[in-house]
């Protein structure tokens, strides 16, 4: 068995389960059809409640 | 004598590298001016402006130049440390440079944000910045990151479907579970449900679940037992339980609570009785046992919710009372079925869908108006219908009220013990809406299901997988690596005042009776500063923002 994960989309879900992922020591393949990862939350200002920047 | 100590005596040979940020930076002050300036200041031997420091070309250029220059300082005059700090501290030690000869000036949010518009005092302040960045740099000293033991144990405190998925996820990873549950059976408020949403059976989903919990060999489940104490810090964190056979002392690298929350039992509110009005979860339990025998019923949505006493909205009874009122009118289409609502909250596209579903099934909701909630009298249900203008008697043989889930009453014990936060309506806080749904503020310690806020079964289970990951993001690593920027208090000097002590927000510190001095615990310590800045003798000290090295930083501006 490969050590390696394809994560299909990077969006805040593709990217969080990457990160996990890679804590854990797999090697992760994070692919995006757009030209930067971020998806939806990407295009937010500010984020509630907390009012952080969602980028 | 290691390399990392031959710094402390060599020259101090700072590189700057000062970052365009495209035109965020450059856009509204004078970086290649900057730069230039960066050459004139003391220790200086390299500045680089870069178009995008952060971007591979950029990290290119400043390993290139450590060992290219020769370089045992680096200054990265850019954005904000917290977002871009450790890219950069760990490209230094790619290039074999200690990370905490990294020192990082924010001439972005400090600088061309705050003063945008104003390119020639951005550009001074910029120039400022710098100087003190480097004067505070040439006195970095190499640090080791600290390092602990890991044991692969996790403790998961609820055996309800947020912690029976939680420990089925981490067992499968191979890692041993402590399951403790309170009561003598699992699955938690799930027992109570008759049919779920999705139309299967909760029982028969839970047995499959509890079945195969319990037969892993990796977890050990403990019924009628209660985590007593918990002690120690992520990674090693002691632990004991009162179980049915005494008490049992272990050790643990994580701990998951996913203790579960209660429905309110709605006590003086619209007539409760027991009898003929009753709780969405009794409800539940005439479904179950098939023992219905009004003709005509009445749901009472936010029963109890929303109000003053209790601000928050459950979130899931819209669903489960609409899921209810259509297997009332499924199993017994004669029976009256009428549902008053303040708003519906059925979030998600199969849900909302669900509602669609109820009116076409001839169940009838109407809204009312919680200043002139619907009164509840002998057999009659009166409310305002503001349509209409009119107040409407309803004839009714079993009124339902949808009441919240509610935080368990010991859920400020289990949160004192776990020194673990609490929302304003008494449910577990998480270390960040957005970003640490899973996560307490205090490492090592997670939370799922409807402990952290009421859940629907889907979700809970969600949130019992995910927080298995999280688990095992720290659990699979071979030991445990933090930080070096921590505290130390200097044993000479400290006269054991406990000043520092009262003022760290970890619990990091202790008083060591014997010595009659306070003690940091690094693992602990977060690194904040405050027992450093408290200390009448400056004997704690934190790495990193010594007095010497700040007074530097502060002398230069």
């Amino acid at each position: 068995m490969t050590n390696d994960i394809l994560v299909l989309g990077g969006g805040i879900a593709g990217i969080q389960s990457s990160l996990d992922l890679a804590e854990m020591g797999f090697r992760v393949h994070l692919v995006e059809s757009l030209a930067s990862i971020g998806g939806k939350m990407a295009q937010l200002d500010k984020t509630f409640p907390t009012n952080d920047c969602a980028i | 004598m290691n390399m990392n100590d031959l710094i402390l005596y060599e020259e101090p040979r700072i590189g700057v590298f000062v970052c365009d940020c495209g035109s965020n930076i450059a856009g509204h002050l004078d970086c290649a001016d900057v730069a230039e300036y960066a050459k004139t200041l003391p220790n200086v031997v390299y500045v680089k402006e870069n178009l995008y420091t952060c971007s591979e070309a950029g990290i290119v250029e400043i390993k290139k130049a450590i060992k290219g220059q020769n370089l045992n300082r680096v200054v990265v005059a850019s954005c904000s440390p917290r977002t871009h700090q450790p890219l950069f501290s760990s490209s230094c030690a790619e290039a074999g440079l200690n990370p905490y000869l990294f020192e990082m000036v924010n001439i972005r949010d400090q600088c061309s944000w705050v003063h945008m518009g104003k390119r020639d005092d951005a550009t001074q302040k910029a120039k400022e910045l710098i100087r003190m960045g480097v004067a505070k740099s040439a006195g970095l000293e190499p640090q080791e990151e600290i390092e602990s033991s890991l044991v692969r144990k996790v403790l998961v405190m609820g055996g309800g479907i947020a912690g029976l998925s939680a420990a089925q996820a981490l067992a499968d990873m191979g890692l041993d579970i402590m399951l403790v549950e309170k009561t003598s059976n699992f699955g938690g408020l799930l027992q109570q449900v008759h049919q779920l949403d999705t139309g299967g059976s909760a029982r028969a989903l839970l047995s499959k679940i509890i079945d195969d919990v319990q037969s892993r060999s990796n977890i050990t489940c403990y019924t009628k037992a209660i985590v007593k104490e918990t002690g120690g810090y992520i990674g090693n964190f002691e632990i004991k339980i009162d179980t049915q056979n005494g008490l049992i002392k272990d050790k643990v690298g994580c701990i998951v609570v996913a203790t579960g929350a209660v429905p309110l039992i709605p006590k003086g509110l619209f007539g409760y009785d027991g009898e003929t009005v009753i709780s969405l979860m009794e409800l539940e339990q005439k479904l179950k046992k098939d023992d219905l025998t009004a003709r005509r019923i009445v749901f009472i949505q936010c029963a109890g919710a929303r109000t003053k006493e209790r601000e928050y909205c459950s979130r899931i009874c819209c669903m489960i009372g609409v899921k209810n009122a259509m297997i009332v009118k499924e199993k017994y289409p004669l029976i009256d079925v009428r549902i008053l609502y303040r708003d519906m909250q059925m979030y998600g596209t199969h849900k909302e869908q669900m509602l669609w579903d109820a009116r076409g099934k001839g169940i009838q909701f109407d809204v009312y108006n919680p200043d002139n909630p619907p009164e509840v009298k002998e057999g009659k249900v009166s409310f305002f219908q503001s349509i209409t203008g009119k107040i409407i008697d309803l004839d009714t043989d079993l009124v339902v009220l949808s009441t919240p889930l509610v935080p368990r009453s010991d859920a400020p014990a289990v949160a004192n013990m776990m020194r673990v936060p609490t929302d304003q309506n008494g449910f577990f806080l998480e270390a960040h809406a957005k970003l640490r749904p899973l996560d307490f503020a205090a490492d090592g310690i997670f939370v799922c299901g409807s402990g952290r806020y009421p859940a629907t079964s889907t979700e809970a289970r969600t949130q019992g997988l995910g927080v298995a990951s999280r688990v095992a993001a720290i659990l699979f690593k071979d030991k445990l690596v933090k930080s070096a920027i921590v505290a130390k208090i200097n044993p000479e000097s400290c006269v054991g005042c406990k000043a520092c002590l009262t003022m760290c927000p970890y619990e990091a510190i202790t008083y060591n009776r014997d010595k009659r001095i306070c003690e940091i615990n690094e693992i602990l310590c977060k690194g904040c500063g405050n027992c450093a800045a408290t200390c009448p003798s400056h004997s704690a000290q934190l790495c990193g923002y010594k007095p010497e090295q700040l007074l530097a930083q502060i002398g230069a501006a």
